[in-house]
C-alpha cells in the first residue's frame, strides 16, 4: 500500500461529506465520553421523576384533575426544545472549548452546513432524551405522552425543535462574536424563553406586558394548544401551530441573519485567531 | 522550469489589514508558485500569521486580494479544498483519537479512500504505533505530525504551516522537518511556511519573505539575500533587518 508516492487521496469535496463530517467528530465525543450520554439521560430521568412525583401528588388531592398529566405533557416537550437548543450551540463549544475552531473554518465548511451537522446530531439527542422521559412517564406514572395528544404531537414538536434550533444558532453567534466568556449563553439564553413560553400555566396569568412578549414566543402557541388537548378534548390546534410555524420562520430567518453577521464581525475584526488561543 | 510560466498556486496582492488606526500587515504582495517552499520571516507582531489568516479566509483583509488556483477564498469557500493548514496554536479534539480526527477531516475534505490515505499517511510519517491513541496523550512532538497529517489528507496544492515545529525540541523538529519535506517532495506540493526558526527556513524554503511591520522588507533565495546583507546566514539577515530600519 505506502511506498513511494504513497496512496493519493480520492477527493471528492460535497456538502453531504462536510455535514458529516461535523456529526461525525461528534458521535465520536459521545462515543468517548461517558459523561455527555449521562447528561443526554441524567436531566430527563430526573426531571421526570420529580415532576412525576408532583403529578401523582396533584392527582391524590383532585382525582378528577388533569393538571399533573398537562405538567408532564409541557416538561417533556420544553425538554425537546432546550435539548435542541443545546445541541446546536455546545456543539460550537465543544470545538471551542478543544481549540479546534480554526482547523474546522480553515476547511471549506459552509456556516450552514456546521449549523446542519450540528442539528442532525440534536435530533439524535433529542430523541433520545424524548424517549427515555416518555418512557419513564409512561411506565411509572401511568401518563402515556404519545396516546394522549396524538398526532398533533407531530407539528407540535416540529414546532419547538425549529425554535430550539433557532435559538440555538442565535446562541452560537453570540459565542461566536463575544467569544469564550459568553459560553454561559448555551445554557442561559434558551430559559429566558420559558417564562414567555406558557410552558406551565396558560397564557391568561402573564401580566399584559409578558403576554405582549409571549405572543411572539413560538413555544407559547404550542403549549397553549398542547394543553388544551391534555387538558380537554381539544383536537388539532391549527390557529395556534398556524401562528407558531409563521413566527418559526422569523426566528431561523432572524438566527440565520446574525450567525452571518457574527461570523462577518469575527472576521473583520480578527476575532476568529482568538479561538486557536 | 518549463518556458510556459504556469500560474502561481497562490497570489497575493495589496494585501493589508487594519484594525483602526493600527495597520497590521501593510499592501503585502507576493505570489508562491507550482511546487516551491516558500517562507515568511519576521519578529513577534511582524503581521505573519494575520497574512496566513487572511489568505485562509478567517481574516478579511481591509484591502487587497488573494487567489489560491485563480479563486477567491473569501467569497468562494471552495478555494480551501486545495489548501491543507496547520499551526502550532491549534489542536485537535483531544478525546478523539489520531485516526478518528484524521476521518473526521478526511470527510471535511472529501477524501473518499480514507481509510488507505490514512493508514499510509500514518505510515509515512511514522505515527502508526499512536493511530489509535487519545490525541490528549501525545508529546508534543507527536501531536504535530498528527496535525501535519491533517492538513496532508487531501494531497493539498497548497500547503500553509504556521510555525508548525515551534513548540517542538531541536531533534522533534528536525524529525518533523525531514518527514514533511519528504511527503512534499513525494507528493509535490506548494508550501507556505512561518516560523522563527531560521534553520527550518534555510532548510525546507526555496525563497524567504521578510516581513516587518506588516510590510514585505527583503525578499530573495537565501544566496540573494546572503550577498544584499553581506550575511552568512539567515539568522545575520534576520537581526540585521529586526534591528536596522535603515537596511530597507
Amino acid at each position: 500500500m505506502a511506498g513511494g508516492a504513497g496512496v493519493r487521496p480520492d477527493v471528492r469535496p460535497s456538502s453531504w461529506g462536510r455535514i458529516s463530517a461535523v456529526m461525525l467528530r461528534q458521535m465520536y465525543l459521545y462515543k468517548r465520553t461517558l459523561h455527555r450520554w449521562l447528561e443526554a439521560v441524567y436531566w430527563p430521568v430526573l426531571d421526570i421523576t420529580l415532576w412525576g412525583l408532583l403529578s401523582t401528588y396533584i392527582a391524590d388531592t383532585d382525582p378528577s384533575s388533569r393538571i399533573g398529566f398537562g405538567l408532564l405533557g409541557a416538561l417533556i416537550s420544553w425538554d425537546i426544545l432546550f435539548r435542541a437548543q443545546q445541541s446546536v450551540s455546545v456543539g460550537f463549544l465543544e470545538d471551542m472549548w478543544s481549540r479546534n475552531v480554526l482547523n474546522v473554518w480553515s476547511t471549506p465548511i459552509r456556516a450552514w452546513e456546521y449549523v446542519g451537522g450540528t442539528v442532525l446530531v440534536g435530533i439524535v439527542r433529542v430523541t433520545l432524551g424524548a424517549v427515555i422521559a416518555i418512557a419513564i412517564a409512561g411506565f411509572a406514572f401511568g401518563f402515556n405522552f404519545v396516546v394522549e395528544v396524538g398526532l398533533p404531537l407531530i407539528p407540535c414538536l416540529l414546532a419547538l425543535l425549529l425554535m430550539g434550533w433557532a435559538v440555538g444558532v442565535a446562541t452560537t453567534a453570540a459565542i461566536l462574536r463575544l467569544g469564550q466568556g459568553a459560553e454561559e449563553l448555551a445554557w442561559a439564553l434558551g430559559f429566558l424563553f420559558q417564562p414567555f413560553s406558557a410552558v406551565f400555566y396558560p397564557v391568561d396569568v402573564l401580566p399584559s406586558w409578558m403576554r405582549g412578549i409571549a405572543f411572539f414566543v413560538p413555544a407559547s402557541h404550542v403549549f397553549e394548544g398542547m394543553r388544551a388537548i391534555l387538558l380537554g378534548d381539544a383536537g388539532l390546534p391549527v390557529r395556534e401551530l398556524a401562528w407558531a410555524f409563521a413566527i418559526d420562520l422569523l426566528y431561523i430567518a432572524g438566527a440565520a441573519w446574525v450567525f452571518s453577521w457574527s461570523l462577518r464581525q469575527v472576521r473583520e475584526r480578527g476575532l476568529l485567531s482568538r479561538f486557536g488561543e | 522550469m518549463s518556458d510556459v510560466e504556469e500560474p502561481p498556486v497562490l497570489q497575493v496582492e495589496g494585501l493589508t489589514k487594519r484594525y483602526g488606526d493600527l495597520t497590521v500587515v501593510d499592501d503585502v504582495t507576493f505570489s508562491v508558485r507550482a511546487g516551491e517552499t516558500v517562507g515568511i520571516l519576521g519578529p513577534n507582531g511582524a503581521g505573519k500569521t494575520t497574512t496566513i489568516h487572511m489568505i485562509l479566509g478567517l481574516v478579511t483583509p481591509t484591502a487587497g486580494t488573494v487567489r489560491i488556483l485563480g479563486r477567491d477564498p473569501h467569497h468562494d469557500r471552495g478555494a480551501l479544498e486545495q489548501v491543507g493548514f496547520t499551526a502550532t496554536y491549534v489542536s485537535l479534539p483531544q478525546t478523539l483519537t489520531v485516526r478518528e480526527n484524521l476521518r473526521v477531516f478526511a470527510r471535511m475534505y472529501g477524501v473518499r479512500n480514507a481509510e488507505d490515505r490514512i493508514a499510509d499517511l500514518v505510515e509515512r510519517l511514522k505515527i502508526t504505533h499512536l493511530a489509535d491513541r487519545p490525541t490528549r496523550h501525545l508529546s508534543s512532538g507527536q501531536a504535530t505530525m498528527a496535525h501535519v497529517a491533517k492538513s496532508l489528507l487531501a494531497s493539498p496544492r497548497l500547503l500553509l504551516l504556521d510555525e508548525p515545529t515551534a513548540s517542538l525540541d531541536p531533534d522533534a523538529a528536525d524529525r518533523a522537518r525531514q518527514q514533511i519535506k519528504r511527503i512534499v517532495a513525494e507528493e509535490g506540493l506548494t508550501q507556505l511556511i512561518t516560523s522563527h526558526n531560521m534553520k527550518e527556513v534555510e532548510e525546507m524554503c526555496d525563497r524567504t519573505l521578510f516581513i516587518r511591520d506588516g510590510r514585505i522588507v527583503a525578499q530573495g533565495t537565501p544566496a540573494e539575500l546572503y550577498a544584499r546583507f553581506g550575511a552568512s546566514g539567515l539568522e545575520e539577515v534576520f537581526l540585521t533587518i529586526a534591528r536596522n530600519e535603515e537596511v530597507i
